[in-house]
Formats: structure tokens, C-alpha cells, sequence
């Protein structure tokens, strides 16, 4: 049986920051993950490291993922001088592009008030055609403009999990993949983790399964409504550059692919492909950018994020269980560097940080409203 | 979108007999080929080969004149030049024909996709210059191109003698043929000849292309267990090792024709998340079948090599059996009513491939053929290394999807069809697993590349 | 490294002329892309975009895609899938593609 620290229960992007930033600080820590074929979120992360536009209904979402995106720049280094693996982080800003005047004024009216309730530590510009396409030659007539932040970027979401399991294991951590978790138990002061025939003795356990944490919460007296939410993703050959900046459902990656994405479907869990949502996002790209009407496809992608009822994060400390954490949410790429600088720490015993203050389960028992 | 009663993806024996069945069933059978023209590789342009001469490419493959013949018929409405994009579950069908995409329904599906040649990879193998036995005969016969200098084949299977004899008829020097069919495989193989007994003529035919080679003087070098093409830029020579001698043999080569044996195209089945099962004997993925040869998703059926290697005839006995199923899902007939013709169908199959368990185990790959050294390139694609995917396993990688996120091997355009065996199997044996529980590279459309425009506008005429 | 049989029929083969980065090719109505430049002693025909290493067609059959070309403009199609037309433009695949 294995002993540790921390158990962290879930591989994927989350669980791995979190593992990471817990055996970083010298901790002992087991990092628990599923087989090959599991819902891996991971894999079908678009990759931004995206601010604008978020928390607009909880401005100190705004903040966290501020100040995840402020530590992502130091995360990528530690990653590629510890393990040799580089993120491919940009920040070269991102727009978020406008198809209308009408939409044009919302956004605008949107961001504004998100700048003044960070009290200005969030901004943006709003850039004209012309301005746009100073910045992304190829950019359709038909797009309108676009919002700009100089907080947001991109990075390889793959790379990014390959580093932190490998920076993991570096700084002494255990990996145990192959089998799912089933059951979480109190022993005295400790947890008992089980699984196909084995057992994990920890302190303290971190649920990070993703859309598994709707099972194990309860057993720790916790409570995470998750539901999956289906994205699907087309990349296309290898490109020339042609795309400096991400937009939020197009980007260019380090090897020259196009991605293209976000799309939303309650489809329950199936991962798989349909052709009109594959369509649609084709057909938005190539408004985006005309040019890339030929461009090939060579691979699609669909994967469940994994959604909290209004679609901000879950993070939680047991009270029924004291040492047990939850810590979901869909953005695993953007707030990466939060997770293995600032909540690994709070897991450890530091104080809470004041932005995830209202991220606990209490607020489901709200009427809330999905955003749009 | 139009709705067809039966789509069969694929002209080579078992989709060209699958159409032939269906017709006589009075089913109007869609048949789609991304090929110009049919046959499909074993009976590569049949019609429109330069090399007349029966003798060269041999009379199994002039056997198959008879079923391109049959894909006239006026009721089967055959369409080359058609690449399948996607097909899903519900039996929804995107096709690319020149420029213009497509989408399509059907109520019956016959996947008739044959086989490709599994991995061979050595270092080197990325060379130009170094191809696959398979491109030599598709060269022979579709514009009677041959080797210009004397040719290496090396390798083991039936395909690389056959191509060796058909270079021989056409007055080809060989400069070697490197075999590297495990010494003592003969005798393994020995304990299964009663199987293959049951099929002499092709027995025959494989003792008789190995006679013939003999006779010519051909330089046959056997029990080649090390293999590696060198140069700068491209093949200029190759080095190999026999047995347990660790000396290396040298030869300047400007051409290298690689084979060892060929598996099943899972591209499509594995894309619909249909049950595959690993043959430990073929060394293969297998969608799996009833014996209707319908796969586990509703509709769909697998004839030919596509569903485990049978060979041209067996293909196109099986085709008919799917055919025959067709007939029956669509109501066009009762199984009552062709019983006998059935049981008979089922016997000639089971007589057909009697002798595949002995081909499978005379000619299985030795393991280091399919587990190259570190260095060696496994997805040719994204330039990974066998020892990259290795050091993933020592990661904690218990299979080829995390393994795929983590390297990208797999992520190319073939899409893992040149890797994915040869990763599936490095992870099974680095981890100590099965390669059954090792598990295969999770797949979607599109099966063949398409553009956004293209998929833009076929998912409209779909909706329209 | 690939020659013409010399075949009774041959003389009733159509030759068809195609060009590679500019050099005039002569090949055979019927001839893939590939086909036709194996014919004429052209072995690789792009770099790839991961090394910039020399590849040429291996499979002839549409598995592998180490065949890819430009052909009249148009990146990253497949030799081995395409017939040759009287005054196609080829040219070789170097790296990725670029846009247009």
C-alpha cells in the first residue's frame, strides 16, 4: 500500500498542476489516473490561456485567471528547464472577434464593466476593421472587429500535461495510472484511496477526476454537479505562419496547424464527432478567414469539458472530511499556473486565495442562470 | 439527404462480389472507390495494365477480370475516383469526388476497405528510395515501371515472393532477397499443414514461386535477422545480419523493397468505435464480426481482408456472404430461402482459409521486426522514435492515446495507419500488458483529408 | 531507379507531359503523379516540416502520405491519388504548406 502526503485523484490537467505544485514544495505526492481511454479533457482543450471576457457574472474570476495567466510565463520555464518540454506559451494578446456593430457594443459594454469591477486591473481595446486587420492580414470582410486584451495567449495543452507529469515525477512525485478510483474513506486522520486491488493511504486528498469528481465529492462530504458539456475541435495540415494571435475558436499552433473550436453541446457523454457542429465551426472559420477555404482538415476532436452548473469553478475544503479538497473547473490550460502556484499551496495549509472565495458548492443551491 | 439501400466502400474482390450478390437481390448497391479504377490492389488495373502478358503478373491476378466485368452492370451504380470521409453510426456517408463533398445515407453498409501492408520499420526506412513491396507491384502493373538497377526485396509473406516471380517473368534482375522469416518457422508452421492441405493450390503456388526463384539463381539470403538502409539523403546501400553471426553484409542499392505481410485497414471501424479484437496469430487488429460479418454497430458490415486477412478469393467469398446478409437486412430475401446456397458459401470459405493459420505462422514477423531499437523512426509522420515512445511508457503511458498526446505520434496525416500497430505493440511490451489491453489509437472522421470549404458546404447540402 | 517495361503495347501508351520545380517530365497517360516522377529518376519530392528531411513516395497506395506535392498550386496533395494531365505544374512539398 502506498503512503504519501497527498493523494491527488485525477491526471488530467488539474490534478496534474495541483500534484505538481504540491511535490515542487517537497511533499510527498501520489497522482492516481484512469487507463488510456478515459474522458480526458485535456485532449480536447483548445490550448488559450485565455482572460477576457470571463467572470462577468463573478469579476473575481476575472482576477484569478489573472493572475494565473501574470504566473503562466514562469511555469513554462520551470517546466522546460526541469523537464525539457516546452509549453509553447505566447502571450502576444487575443482577440475576440465581432460579427456586428450590435455585437461590437455588447462586448464592449461587457469588458467595460468587467475593467471597472477589477478596478481596472483587467483591459482591452476595441479595434475597428482597419486595426484588426493590422493585426491579422488575412481577416475576412465580413468580421466586424474585435475586442483585444493584452492578457490573454495560448499554449500547447498536450505539452503542457506531458510537462507537468514529467516535472511531477522529477521533483520525486509517484504516478500510479491504469485504474479509476472507487472509493474514498476516512481512517482516523488519514485517507484510505481505493482502487482495482489497491489502496492509497494519504493525509490528504485532492479530487481532481474531472466529471469522476460527481461520485467521490459525496463520499468526503462534498457535493460537485458537474455536467459534461461536448467541444469539438478541427485541425488542419500544417500551416505556414499566417495567425499571430489567438482568437477564442481559432488560433495557430507551434507546429502550423490550424485549430478551430468552440462549439457547446449537451449530448451527455458521448465523445464523438457530428458533422453539422464540425461544419459550423468550419464555416465560421473560413468567415474568419476566407484564405483558409482550402486548407485540409486532417483530424477532428471531441471531448467533454467538464461544467459546473453556472460554468465557474469548484473549489472546495471538506468540512465533514477534514483534509479532503475538490478542485474542478473547464479551464485547465489558463489556470495551470494558479493551480500549482497559488492552490497548491492553499491544499498545504496556506490561506485561502481571496479570489476562489466564491467558488464552493453553497452557490448551486442559487438559482443560477448558464451563461451564454 | 438521399438515402441509398446498400453503399459498398471499396472495388477491390469482396466489394465487387458484394455488388454482384446484391444485384442479383435486386438491391441498386452504391459502390465507392477513391481509386480510379477497380480492382483494388490485389487486382490493380485489371483493365488498363500495359503488361498484357498473362504470364508475368500470373493467372491468379487475371482472375479477377471477371468480377471488374461484373461492376458494368447497369444496375450497380459504381463510382470511382470517390474518397469516403465519413461514415458514422447512423450510417450517415460523406463522399469527395474531385472537388465536391458530399453527404449521404444508407440503410446498409458493406466496408470492403482490403488491407495495407504492415509497418516494416528498420533504420532507414524513411529514405527515399526505400518502398514498400506493395508499391513495386502497384508500379508493375498500373504503368509497367520495374526496378532500372537489380532490386532488393527483403522481408518475408506471399507478397514478396509473388513480386519477386513477377519481376523474374518480366526479366527483372534481383539482386537479393533478404528473408527474414525466422529460422525454425518452417517447422512450426509443419503442425498446422493439415489445415493447409485442405487448400493445395495455394499451397503449391507458394512452394512452386519459391521453385521458381530457385531455378533462376535468384540470391535468396535467409534467416536475415538484422536490416538497416543507409545514405545520405536517400538509399544509396543497405547493411543486414543472418542468424546469430554479428557480422554485417553490405550491398549498394539505389531501391529497397520492404514487406512483411499485410493486416487489416481498421481506419473506418476503429472511427465508428466498432469491438476490435487483436489476433495473436495475424499479429492484427480485427473488427469483430458475427458470422454474418456484421460488425457491432447496426448496418454495418466488414467483408475481405478489412476484417482479418483472407486473401483475394476469401475476400470475395465473404463479399458474397455480405452480400447475402445485405439481401436478407433488407428484406429481399429470407435466410430460409438461401440456406443451402449459404452453408455451401460458408464451406467453400472454411476451405479458402484452411491454410491461413499455416501462412500466419510461417510467415509471423519475428518480435524484433516489430519492436525496433531506440532510434529507429515508428510514426514516420511526426518523426517519433521507438525510444520515445518507450521513455512514455516509463512515464506512466499505458497506451497509445496518452502516448499520442504526449508525442504526437499518430497525429500526422495517415493517422496512425504507418505507427499504430508498431506503437500499440512497443507500449504493450515496455509496460508488460497485452496488446490487447494496450489498446489502439481512438480515431474520427475525416478518414481522408478534406477542406473546410468542403466541409463547410456538404454539411449543408446534407441539412438541405 | 524505376524504367518502362518495354512492352508490345507500349507504343499505344499516350505520353503526357508534366513538369517538377520547372523540369520537363515525360510521362504516360494513366501514370499517377508519383508514378511519373519514380519514371523519371525523381525519388523525393518534399522535406518534412517536422526536420526538413527528404521523403519520397512509399506505399503508392494512399496510406502513407510521404508522396505530397504541389500541383497546379494547390499544397499537400497526394501523388499517388492523382492522374497526370498534359502541362500540369508540380512542384515539391518543402516543409508546410502555405497558405492559398
Amino acid at each position: 500500500m502506498t503512503t504519501c502526503d497527498f493523494a491527488v485523484v485525477g491526471g488530467g490537467l488539474v490534478g496534474s498542476a495541483i500534484a505538481y505544485g504540491l511535490a515542487k514544495a517537497g511533499h510527498r505526492v501520489s497522482l492516481l489516473d484512469e487507463g488510456d481511454v478515459a474522458y480526458r479533457a485535456s485532449r480536447g482543450n483548445f490550448g488559450l490561456v485565455w482572460v477576457q471576457g470571463k467572470g462577468l457574472e463573478i469579476p473575481s474570476y476575472s482576477q484569478w485567471s489573472m493572475s494565473s495567466a501574470s504566473l503562466w510565463p514562469s511555469l513554462s520555464d520551470e517546466l522546460r528547464e526541469l523537464t525539457g518540454v516546452t509549453t509553447q506559451h505566447q502571450a502576444p494578446g487575443g482577440v475576440h472577434l465581432c460579427y456586428s456593430r450590435k455585437e461590437m457594443e455588447l462586448r464592449q459594454r461587457d469588458l467595460t464593466l468587467l475593467a471597472e469591477a477589477t478596478g481596472g486591473q483587467f483591459d482591452f481595446a476595441m479595434l475597428d476593421h482597419e486595426q484588426l486587420r493590422e493585426m491579422i492580414p488575412e481577416i475576412g470582410e465580413s468580421v466586424t472587429g474585435a475586442s483585444w486584451s493584452r492578457w490573454d495567449g495560448h499554449a500547447n495543452p498536450l505539452y503542457l500535461l506531458r510537462g507537468l507529469h514529467a516535472g511531477f515525477l522529477r521533483c520525486g512525485g509517484t504516478f500510479l495510472p491504469g485504474s479509476k478510483v472507487q472509493r474514498v474513506h476516512q481512517n482516523g486522520a488519514s485517507f484510505v484511496i481505493e482502487r482495482e486491488g489497491e489502496r492509497v493511504l494519504a493525509e490528504r486528498v485532492v479530487l481532481a477526476a474531472g466529471l469522476g469528481n460527481r461520485h467521490l465529492a459525496p463520499q468526503v462530504g462534498l457535493h460537485a454537479p458537474l455536467i459534461p458539456n461536448r467541444g469539438e475541435i478541427l485541425v488542419t495540415e500544417r500551416m505556414r505562419p499566417l495567425l499571430n494571435l489567438p482568437t477564442t475558436y481559432l488560433r495557430q499552433t507551434g507546429e502550423g496547424s490550424i485549430l478551430m473550436g468552440d462549439s457547446h453541446e449537451d449530448v451527455g457523454f458521448d465523445e464523438g464527432t457530428e458533422t453539422p457542429v464540425l461544419s459550423n465551426i468550419a464555416q465560421r472559420a473560413v468567415r474568419a478567414l476566407p484564405a483558409l477555404a482550402n486548407t485540409r482538415v486532417v483530424r477532428t476532436w471531441g471531448a467533454l469539458r467538464v461544467m459546473t452548473p453556472d460554468g465557474y469553478p469548484l473549489y472546495q475544503a471538506s468540512l465533514s472530511h477534514p483534509g479532503a479538497f475538490v478542485a474542478c473547473c473547464h479551464s485547465g490550460v489558463t489556470l495551470a499556473a494558479a493551480h500549482a502556484k497559488r492552490l497548491a499551496p492553499w491544499i498545504a495549509g496556506d490561506s485561502l486565495p481571496s479570489e476562489i472565495a466564491p467558488f464552493t458548492a453553497e452557490r448551486f443551491d442559487v438559482q443560477t442562470v448558464i451563461p451564454a | 439527404m438521399k438515402t441509398h439501400d446498400l453503399m459498398i466502400l471499396g472495388s477491390g474482390p469482396a466489394g465487387m462480389a458484394a455488388a454482384a450478390t446484391a444485384v442479383a437481390h435486386g438491391i441498386t448497391a452504391v459502390v465507392v472507390d477513391e481509386q480510379p479504377a477497380a480492382g483494388g490492389q490485389i487486382y490493380r488495373s485489371i483493365e488498363s495494365t500495359p503488361i498484357k502478358e498473362r504470364r508475368i503478373l500470373g493467372d491468379d491476378y487475371w482472375h479477377g477480370k471477371a468480377l471488374v466485368d461484373g461492376l458494368n452492370d447497369p444496375r450497380i451504380d459504381y463510382r470511382p475516383g470517390t474518397t469516403l470521409w465519413q461514415l458514422t453510426r447512423k450510417l450517415e456517408v460523406g463522399l469527395l469526388q474531385g472537388e465536391q463533398a458530399s453527404m449521404v445515407r444508407a440503410r446498409h453498409v458493406i466496408l470492403a476497405h482490403g488491407a495495407m501492408e504492415r509497418p516494416f520499420p528498420i533504420p532507414g526506412w524513411t529514405l527515399p528510395g526505400v518502398m514498400t513491396a506493395g508499391s513495386g507491384q502497384i508500379l508493375l502493373k498500373s504503368a509497367g515501371l520495374a526496378p532500372s538497377a537489380p532490386v532488393v526485396l527483403a522481408g518475408c509473406g506471399p507478397l514478396l515472393l509473388l513480386l519477386a516471380v513477377q519481376y523474374l517473368r518480366a526479366g527483372i534482375p534481383i539482386a537479393a532477397l533478404l528473408d527474414t522469416t525466422p529460422a525454425g518457422q518452417y517447422r512450426d508452421a509443419l503442425s498446422l499443414l493439415p489445415g493447409a492441405l485442405r487448400n493445395p493450390r495455394t499451397l503449391l503456388k507458394g512452394v512452386g514461386l519459391l521453385a521458381e526463384l530457385r531455378r533462376a539463381g535468384v540470391r535468396h539470403v535467409r534467416h536475415v535477422t538484422a536490416l538497416e538502409a543507409e545514405g545520405e539523403g536517400r538509399l544509396e546501400g543497405i547493411r543486414w545480419q543472418c542468424g546469430n553471426d554479428s557480422e554485417w553484409h553490405h550491398l549498394s542499392t539505389p531501391l529497397l523493397l520492404l514487406h512483411q505481410g499485410v493486416v487489416p485497414n481498421t481506419q473506418v471501424t476503429r472511427a465508428l468505435d466498432c469491438t476490435h479484437d487483436w489476433d495473436e496469430r495475424q499479429l492484427a487488429w480485427q473488427p469483430r464480426r458475427d458470422n454474418w460479418l456484421a460488425t457491432d454497430v447496426e448496418g454495418i458490415a466488414v467483408a475481405g481482408d478489412a476484417g482479418g486477412i483472407v486473401g483475394a478469393k476469401g475476400s470475395a467469398m465473404q463479399g458474397q456472404l455480405a452480400g447475402l446478409g445485405a439481401a436478407i437486412a433488407l428484406g429481399r430475401v429470407s435466410e430460409e430461402k438461401i440456406h443451402k446456397e449459404v452453408k455451401q458459401l460458408r464451406r467453400d470459405l472454411a476451405r479458402e482459409t484452411a491454410i491461413r493459420p499455416f501462412l500466419d505462422v510461417l510467415y509471423r514477423p519475428a518480435a524484433h521486426w516489430r519492436l525496433p531499437e531506440d532510434d529507429t523512426l515508428v510514426c514516420r509522420c511526426e518523426e517519433v522514435t521507438a525510444g520515445e515512445i518507450r521513455r512514455m511508457a516509463e512515464q506512466g503511458c499505458r497506451g497509445p492515446n496518452q502516448t499520442k498526446s504526449f508525442t504526437r505520434c499518430g497525429m500526422g496525416p495517415c493517422q496512425g495507419r504507418m505507427c499504430g500497430i508498431t506503437v500499440s505493440e512497443l507500449l504493450a511490451d515496455a509496460n508488460g500488458q497485452s496488446v490487447a489491453e494496450t489498446g489502439y489509437y481512438r480515431l474520427r472522421p475525416p478518414f481522408k483529408p478534406i477542406t473546410l470549404g468542403q466541409l463547410a458546404t456538404a454539411a449543408e447540402d446534407a441539412a438541405g | 531507379m524505376f524504367k518502362r517495361l518495354s512492352l508490345p503495347e507500349a507504343s499505344a501508351q499516350q505520353t503526357v507531359n508534366v513538369y517538377f520545380d520547372g523540369r520537363q517530365v515525360t510521362a504516360q497517360d494513366g501514370d499517377t503523379i508519383a508514378a511519373a516522377l519514380l519514371s523519371a529518376g525523381i525519388d523525393a519530392c518534399r522535406t518534412t516540416p517536422v526536420s526538413g528531411s527528404p521523403r519520397g513516395p512509399y506505399c503508392m497506395m494512399g496510406v502513407c502520405f510521404e508522396c505530397l506535392i504541389e500541383v497546379n498550386d494547390i499544397p499537400n496533395v497526394q501523388g499517388c491519388q492523382v492522374l497526370v494531365k498534359e502541362g500540369m505544374q508540380i512542384r515539391s512539398q518543402n516543409g508546410a504548406r502555405r497558405l492559398g
